[in-house]
């Protein structure tokens, strides 16, 4: 059984327009999504802004709601309405942008113990202790219960949006470009203090973004999205090797080389995977511009392309 | 003809916080060169972007000291009116967010030709129009007798960064700065931008000053490199150079807290403390050695100064003789373990 199961996930925002505001039409942000994730890995999802990659993480957190398609969580179905027990408490997300996504009216306090308050009925002294151990956990000084956010950098910041994340031992967590607001030295402190619980607590990470070298480092399988849909998916080795589709090879060619002395190389080679793009471009992707079905190159690789036939 | 196109000397851009000034640009000393691009790398609080500021002119309150050689001028020490002149015409900069950047009540055109109208009154509407949609067309625009007429908000990101350029170019300038150009934008369209960039420095044998975090794009980008840290150059050198044989103890750090591309390593280097704020910032001794506790102190110099270690490659400090990663030997042993 797989630990989280998305199933041929759909997300259509409705377009209102005409006589009466009526529905005359829907965005297909996510428009047939379906992949697995196992217990203590990381699954990076990938694609450039606009793709769905958010609203997929925002689907199964709960807060966009599916048009259609099926997620499944430790063998439970979510999304049901009207149930009492939300399994959604083993389900957390860290933000994006740790500026905007903490409240400056409240102190460290408040906002860690927030979830805290929703869901476990703790005495005031039982609150703070366990705000003492999350910050302790997350490397901020006892110190800082009292503060607000202003008072941090972003990359502490970022880390009390972990500790409130983790502060009812959650099992999932959705990361949602956690670390594209951070400086680099800042970054590496975070996407390795990220790795250090998930080895301490047992997590498993949905991880969003579109920073290729990142997913690199951080991810074990990786799922790559365009405009809604899955063009291919497999482990890491299966993505940086031996990309099949197009567009995975021109995102993988688009990555500047670190190294000064193969910046010709590295054009000519986008240049070659441009070419390509270009002339191939109705041989991946059918005449609305979407990507195919996915099939599947070996075990673990998926690409999407048309039926032969 | 000299080939020098830039000359910044000794300058020192100050801001007031309450009754004080303090310096986020302290002391930097830099020439550009014709059709070269030099990078600027550093992290948010480095002072990357007060120097561009300073170099166009931008400032509003700042106290500006030491001397912008630019053409016949000196930025630093003009008035507004000729300041004007240049700027926009000789130099102009690209920005880093190209939503913000643009007016959202007016035609993209009509925004690159306001550019043009500014410094060359005697052309016709329909001159400076056919000027614009040339130019788009430059900056690989698809249809841009149709996108002359679009508001901002019908473009996508790699599309208004374009109108961005376009009107950036519009006059030939000599100088560009740019800063962070695509650190918006995803990265296929990243690649484009910066191929796009490439190609106009050809074309216009301008001089390009690029200011980013990003070392990959250092690395695809420019000719010469220049590390600030705490509103200091620390290293400066030929991009081969920079990259081949990093020196200063900020450029080793940074360069090793980039996930790397062989991907048997495990952690990430992370550089301790934080960047100090700008009231804080250490305004004597080695500026970073604070963030290197195990290098000893007197590994440092008392008044760090840049020395040229090899032809054209400078680093400042002496502390890049005797610093190593703390973690060099430990990480051996924690791999061990696990």
């Amino acid at each position: 059984m797989a630990f989280l199961k998305v199933e041929d996930l759909k997300v259509h925002f409705p377009i209102k327009g005409g006589l009466f505001n009526r529905t005359i039409g829907a965005i297909k942000a996510v428009d047939g999504v379906s992949f697995e994730i196992e217990q203590g890995k990381t699954y990076g999802l990938v694609g450039e802004s606009g793709s769905g990659k958010t609203t997929t993480g925002r689907a199964i957190v709960g807060l966009n709601e599916i048009t259609e398609g099926k997620i499944t969580y430790e063998g439970e179905e979510l999304n049901i309405k009207g149930k009492a027990i939300d399994p959604r408490r083993d389900i957390q997300m860290i933000f994006q942008d740790p500026y905007s996504s903490l409240n400056p009216k409240k102190r460290v306090l408040d906002i860690v113990a927030e979830p805290l308050r929703n869901y476990e009925k703790l005495s005031r002294k039982e609150e703070r202790q366990r705000v003492h151990e999350l910050l302790e956990q997350v490397g901020l000084s006892p110190e800082s219960i009292l503060k607000y956010p202003h008072e941090f950098s972003g990359g502490q910041r970022q880390r009390i949006g972990v500790a409130r994340a983790i502060a009812l031992k959650p099992k999932l967590i959705i990361a949602d470009e956690p670390v594209s607001a951070l400086d680099v030295s800042v970054q590496a402190q975070v996407l390795n203090f990220m790795q250090d619980i998930q080895k301490e607590l047992n997590l498993t990470y949905l991880f969003i973004s579109h920073d290729l070298g990142i997913v690199k480092h951080m991810c074990d399988e990786i799922g790559i999205m365009y405009k809604g849909r899955y063009v291919e998916s497999g482990t890491k080795q299966d993505i940086f090797n031996s990309p099949q589709h197009i567009y995975t090879k021109r995102l993988v060619a688009a990555i500047p080389d670190i190294d000064p002395k193969k910046r010709e190389e590295k054009k000519q080679f986008r240049q070659e995977v441009q070419t390509e793009y270009e002339q191939s471009y109705n041989d991946y992707f059918d005449n609305e511009g979407l990507a195919y079905g996915l099939q599947s190159v070996s075990d673990t690789h998926l690409v999407a392309l048309p039926e032969k036939g | 003809m000299s080939k020098e196109l830039l000359e910044i000397k000794n300058l020192k851009t100050s801001f007031r916080i309450k009754d004080d000034y303090y310096a986020a640009v302290d002391d930097v000393t830099l020439t550009l060169n014709k059709n070269e691009v030099l990078g600027i790398v550093g992290e948010s609080g480095s002072g990357k972007s007060a120097l561009a500021f300073s170099v166009m002119g931008l400032h509003n309150r700042a106290k500006i000291e030491g001397n912008i050689h630019f053409k016949d001028a000196d930025i630093a020490n003009i008035s507004p009116a000729k300041l004007n002149k240049l700027r926009g015409d000789d130099m102009a900069m690209i920005f880093q967010d190209p939503l913000t950047a643009l007016n959202p009540l007016m035609p993209v055109g009509d925004q690159i030709a306001e550019a043009i109208l500014l410094h060359k009154k005697d052309m016709s509407t329909k001159q400076r129009r056919n000027k614009v949609v040339d130019l788009l067309n430059k900056v690989g625009i698809p249809r841009p007798e149709h996108t002359y007429d679009q508001f901002p908000h019908e473009l996508s990101g790699g599309m208004r960064q374009r109108i961005i350029i376009a009107t950036a170019i519009a006059n030939q300038p000599e100088l560009l700065i740019a800063d962070e150009p695509t650190t918006a934008l995803d990265v296929t369209i990243q690649a484009q931008i910066l191929d796009l960039i490439r190609d106009l420095k050809e074309d216009m044998n301008a001089g390009i000053i690029l200011i980013t975090h990003d070392l990959g794009v250092v690395a695809e980008m420019a000719d010469r490199v220049a590390v600030m840290y705490a509103g200091q150059i620390v290293e400066i050198a030929e991009v081969g150079a920079l990259f081949d044989n990093p020196l200063h103890p900020y450029t080793r750090s940074l360069l090793n807290s980039m996930p790397s591309e062989d991907e048997a390593q495990d952690k990430l280097h992370v550089i301790q403390g934080i960047v100090p704020s700008l009231q804080n910032l250490p305004r004597k001794g080695c500026r970073f050695a604070a963030r290197i506790p195990w290098v000893e102190e007197s590994a440092h110099e008392e008044n760090p100064e840049l020395h040229e270690v090899t032809p054209g490659h400078f680093v400042r400090c002496t502390c890049h003789n005797h610093f190593y990663f703390p973690d060099e030997s430990k990480e051996e042993q924690a791999n061990g373990v696990s």
